[in-house]
């Protein structure tokens, strides 16, 4: 249902604790005045049986805002943790590392770096601040290390863009998201290449689809390498 | 909620809209059956979209544009099916191997998309008839493997930059988008090995090929224009080359991939499509 079940609901019809999608909500509201008249003649609360979840409540640690600026600031934060990653690889190889791999792997650090600082300035005010990152759990002088933590970080890349992009509810930003996700599939496909030749795609579904997976899942896959706390509590659900 | 109600209050605000939720209605229900087909969660009943399909994208253009993708994956499913008959053309077993996941998809792609389409009451174009050679273009696709790999590559980049650029017309119906996006990025995975298998050609090797589009680079004339437009560095108005140190054109062009028109990708599709 579009709309979640509401906590208050105040006198004036200014919502208090209403948590709804902003997807519907902002094209809902568009209609000057109607936002307003329905929420007070008391609809959302015969709002019965389409309930897709529960209440929005704010948490702790870094707000990534609400509506299309929390799936922005999500990648920003994926994107942060990726070029984090690639700037260490690059700066202190692994132990028996070809040139070839040392073009491929420095021209990822620059993409995602590329991707990290067009959503810092596409944000603006509405960044979230640089994360602190922790890949205390990865051994940068390993070749199979290295590449298995890459692999992890792409794959969750494209799981993450393709399951945030039916959030995203301003078609310019979709777009967006649509050119920076296939060239993190293509980072996926030759690390799974460097790892093992021909495993470019090898976990495609039966329906030969890519993996999508919620912000929840993604969050919770990323914790280990984010040191800074991100109250993920605000994206849509 | 009661919905309506809410259409009640709507039309008092804009007397058009009836009209138009009229013919919708109908087809709402087709609209919702999309989803189903594709035994995802189910398509939430969101009046925002409703309002947006009433001003803006009807379920027809969803059927467009999963009847447009299906044509780009008959394409691709029927190239790759051909090709992994022709063994002997291959070098290594790894190359073979490779073609054959990629066929793999590319025909579960053409049953999903069909199923999607059929399901939602729609009827799924049929399968053109295909020349690989290309019609005048008279390419030796199935006796010359480099020529092979040329023509996977393109049909690869291609299929990514079409899905790409129809995202927005799903964006109302988020089960068929997200569907989308997970072939689409599939189709980049498929784009990179072949790229990469280029590069890493015997008998030519392509040192400068690599698994991403730099720049509108591209060194085989007769498939540059599935990279027309590639060597783009703006993005939302924002200049990407020196956004920092890292970042020169050929890195800002790489980390953005580009869509491409459904005129233009017909296009390139059409060579290949006996008239």
């Amino acid at each position: 249902m579009f709309i979640r079940k509401t906590r208050s609901v105040t006198s004036n019809g200014k919502e208090e604790g209403i948590a709804m999608p902003n997807v519907h909500r902002r094209t809902f509201l568009k209609y000057a005045g109607l936002g307003a008249a329905v929420i007070t003649a008391g609809s959302l609360a015969g709002c019965s049986g389409e309930d897709d979840g529960g209440d929005v409540t704010p948490g702790t640690g870094v707000s990534l805002g609400s509506g299309d600026f929390a799936v922005l600031n999500y990648a920003f934060a994926l994107e942060q943790l990726e070029a984090a990653f690639y700037t260490q690889v690059v700066a202190t190889p692994y132990s028996g590392i070809s040139d070839v791999e040392r073009i491929f792997l420095t021209d990822i650090r620059n993409h995602e770096i590329a991707h990290r600082e067009f959503f810092r300035k596409a944000l603006g005010t509405n960044a979230i601040p640089n994360l602190t990152v922790d890949f205390s759990t990865i051994d940068f002088t390993s070749r199979d290390k290295v590449l298995a933590a890459a692999k992890t970080f792409e794959d969750l890349g494209v799981a993450a863009y393709n399951g945030a992009g039916k959030f995203i509810t301003t078609p310019n930003y979709l777009v967006l998201a649509g050119k920076i996700v296939s060239v993190e599939a293509r980072h996926a496909a030759l690390i799974r290449d460097l790892i093992s030749n021909g495993s470019f795609a090898s976990d495609a579904d039966s329906n030969g689809l890519d993996f999508a997976k919620t912000p929840q899942d993604v969050f919770a896959a990323a914790k280990v390498y984010i040191k800074t706390e991100i109250d993920a509590n605000t994206l849509p659900k | 909620m009661n919905l309506q109600n809410i259409f009640s209050e709507l039309e008092k605000q804009d007397a058009e809209l009836s009209g138009r939720l009229d013919t919708r209605r109908d087809a709402m229900k087709q609209f919702r059956n999309i989803g189903r087909v594709l035994a995802l969660s189910a398509i939430p009943l969101a009046l925002g979209s409703m309002l947006k399909k009433a001003y803006g994208r009807t379920p027809q253009d969803v059927l467009g544009v999963l009847n447009y993708a299906l044509t780009l994956e008959y394409l691709e499913a029927e190239f790759y099916a051909t090709a992994i008959t022709k063994t002997s053309l291959f070098p290594t077993p790894a190359a073979l191997a490779a073609f054959t996941t990629i066929a793999n998809h590319e025909a579960a792609h053409v049953a999903l998309l069909k199923s999607a389409i059929s399901g939602a009451g729609g009827t799924p174009v049929t399968k053109p008839t295909f020349d690989f050679a290309g019609g005048s273009l008279n390419l030796p696709t199935f006796t010359d493997y480099p020529t092979l790999l040329t023509v996977a590559q393109a049909f690869e980049d291609t299929g990514v930059r079409a899905y790409k650029g129809k995202a927005t017309v799903l964006m109302e119906n988020p089960a068929v988008l997200t569907v989308a996006l997970q072939i689409h990025s599939v189709e980049a995975r498929h784009a990179a090995h072949l790229r990469y298998m280029r590069r890493n050609l015997a008998s030519a090797p392509q040192p400068a090929l690599k698994p991403w589009i730099t720049n509108a680079e591209n060194n085989v004339a007769i498939i540059q224009p599935v990279y027309a437009g590639e060597d783009n560095d703006v993005q939302a108005g924002i200049t990407i080359t020196g956004i920092a140190s890292q970042v020169d054109k050929a890195a800002a062009t790489e980390a953005f991939d580009e869509f491409l028109t459904e005129d233009a990708v017909l296009a390139i599709a059409g060579n290949f499509i006996k008239k």
